[in-house]
């Protein structure tokens, strides 16, 4: 049987960053799609950062982690709010139609 | 033992920042109360910072924290534009009815978030002060709710501003596996040059930077946001994210990276000659003064990028004069702009400033002065920042860069002077107001007079951003 090791944690993160990247920019329907991207794409950093920090038996890296859970939820809390704002104004968050400033 | 001398600057600000916040909670109709104490408590602060000056420099908490020539500098400049932003707009803010006791809690916490950042010297404590720095930001782009725009505005600035964030904060996680630190020093010390992931990382926190900065091919949040967030937090958005983000980048690329300065030259230097070309030409075509700034704004940034690209100290001074200077003509720039005012609203397109040279004599000659200086032209304070940053890149041998940046600086030029041409020489419209207040003339005249008079006393400036030495 193999090993789980660094590699494969790190290859993981990859994947998750890209899909979250990738969701921001193919998504063309709903706007809390790219909150669910945003999000996937720090948890991809979390896993990256904590298998990191077992590799190097440093411990800097899981608190940078905790900092992070604590940034991604006041990022998430504002940017829904930011996302009603602009529902009341607009009456649709389809992405699509998010083209009134332009030019 | 700390020296809570050296921390003093953040911690007054942090513990105003509260207090205000309760006051303005717990008082009903306090805005203009948290306004004026809010302006108190800067015009305090920029006495600490600059009392600051006298101490060495020093690092903190594990040297996470540095204060030292740089930061002082850098944070005495943010908070003085700080001071103009508020100064400039009081007046605006109660015209669209923003007038609320947040709108200055958050321009103080997000400039907290700013001074962090400036300090920084580690990854951790620069990514907590960059996303303090942001989230207001957010906040304050949508800050005019009601406003179809403003939201609008607020909703992109958010989705682009949080992307950049994770691809800034997957560089760092690459920076701290490769090199087993956030410490920019402990980097510093560990780093070996054949190591593929910290270039990636190193690339992808750039990218995240160059977002904040919005550098060409990370620039297309930029005229949006500043087009459609109010006229107030523009001017917050074109000067104070700049400068804080301007340092970090300093600071990242010379303190841990400068012995693999190849990985990241030709980066910054692709980042230069496209923002300069792109923000020259884009701008040919825009009506809107707002989104001129903007794509102004991101040329601007091109120049101040390429003193960095040099690799030396000549070059980081040059870079800091530059955006120095660059915050006083939009400091003039955007007061001129509020000056626009008809019966309480505001104008911001390129044709309602037609014939105002008219009407407005002395309005047209601060423009006029300001415009002359963003194109950069002698003796005006514009064309010794572009000297300065020329001269730094002609002194290594990058003559292919300053080339680029002379030829867009002439094509820039072309839209500052259609804009004097439309002022002086098309037909006079309506006058507009002429009640300003204190401190929007008083910004103005200031701005101007600095502009203007700049050449006299080149030496005052250059002699203290001489003291800056990172290499």
């Amino acid at each position: 049987m193999f090993e789980i090791g660094l590699g494969h944690y790190l290859t993981l993160g990859a994947i998750i960053f890209t899909i979250g990247i990738a969701g921001i920019f193919l998504n063309r329907k709903n706007i809390i799609v790219i909150l669910m991207s945003i999000e996937l794409i720090l948890l991809a950093v979390n896993i990256n950062l904590v298998s990191f920090s077992i590799y190097l038996n440093d411990i800097g890296g899981q608190i940078f982690t905790l900092f992070i859970l604590a940034v991604a939820a006041a990022e998430a809390a504002i940017g829904l709010a930011i996302i009603v704002v602009y529902f009341r104004n607009a009456g649709t968050i389809r992405v699509e139609e998010i083209n009134n400033l332009k030019g | 033992m700390i020296d809570i001398n050296y921390i003093l600057p953040e911690l007054f600000i942090s513990i105003s920042l509260m207090f205000i916040l309760l006051i303005g909670v717990f008082k009903k109709n306090s805005s203009l109360l948290v306004y004026n104490l809010t302006m108190i408590s800067l015009f305090i602060l920029i006495i600490l910072l600059i009392n600051l000056r006298s101490l060495p420099s020093n690092s903190f908490f594990g040297s996470s924290y540095l204060i030292d020539e740089l930061s002082n500098y850098m944070k005495t400049i943010t908070v003085a534009s700080g001071i103009f932003v508020l100064l400039t707009s009081s007046k605006y803010i109660k015209s669209i009815n923003i007038f609320k006791i947040e709108y200055p809690v958050l321009i103080l916490s997000s400039m907290l978030g700013m001074m962090v950042m400036i300090s920084s010297n580690d990854l951790i404590v620069f990514y907590m002060g960059l996303e303090l720095q942001s989230l207001a930001l957010y906040v304050l782009a949508s800050f005019n709710r009601e406003n179809l725009l403003s939201s609008e505005s607020g909703l992109k600035y958010f989705v682009l501003s949080a992307l950049s964030s994770g691809i800034l904060l997957y560089g760092c996680s690459l920076v701290y596996g490769f090199s087993g630190s956030t410490n920019f020093n402990l980097i510093a010390d560990n780093i070996i040059n054949t190591e593929n992931g910290l270039t990636f990382g190193i690339v992808f926190i750039l990218v995240g930077l160059a977002f904040k900065i919005s550098a060409v091919p990370f620039h297309m949040w930029a005229p949006d946001v500043y087009e459609g967030s109010p006229t107030s937090v523009t001017i917050f958005f074109a000067i104070l994210p700049k400068i804080a983000a301007l340092t970090v980048i300093i600071r990242f690329l010379y303190v841990p990276f400068l012995n693999v300065i190849e990985q990241w030259q030709m980066i910054i230097i692709f980042l230069s000659i496209a923002s300069m070309i792109f923000g020259a030409v884009a701008a040919i075509g825009q009506n809107n003064l707002k989104r001129l700034v903007a794509y102004s704004s991101i040329g601007h940034m091109g120049y101040a990028l390429a003193g960095i690209s040099t690799g030396s100290n000549q070059g980081i001074q040059s870079s800091i004069i530059y955006i120095s200077i660059y915050l006083i003509m939009n400091v003039a720039f955007f007061s001129c702009l509020f000056m626009l005012r008809r019966n309480d609203k505001y104008f911001e397109k390129i044709e309602d400033l037609s014939g105002i040279s008219k009407n407005h004599p002395i309005l047209s000659l601060c423009f006029l002065i300001t415009l002359f200086s963003l194109a950069g032209i002698p003796p005006l304070a514009g064309f010794f920042a572009k000297f300065y940053i020329f001269l730094a890149v002609i002194e290594k041998q990058m003559y292919f860069l300053a080339i680029i940046g002379l030829l867009s600086t002439v094509i820039a030029a072309f839209y500052y002077l259609r804009i004097i041409k439309i002022m002086y020489f098309d037909d006079a419209k309506q006058k507009y107001d002429v009640d300003h207040h204190l401190g929007l003339k008083l910004s103005l005249i200031i701005s101007t007079i600095i502009i203007l008079l700049y050449f006299m006393y080149p030496g005052s400036l250059v002699e203290i951003i001489n003291k800056i030495n990172l290499i």
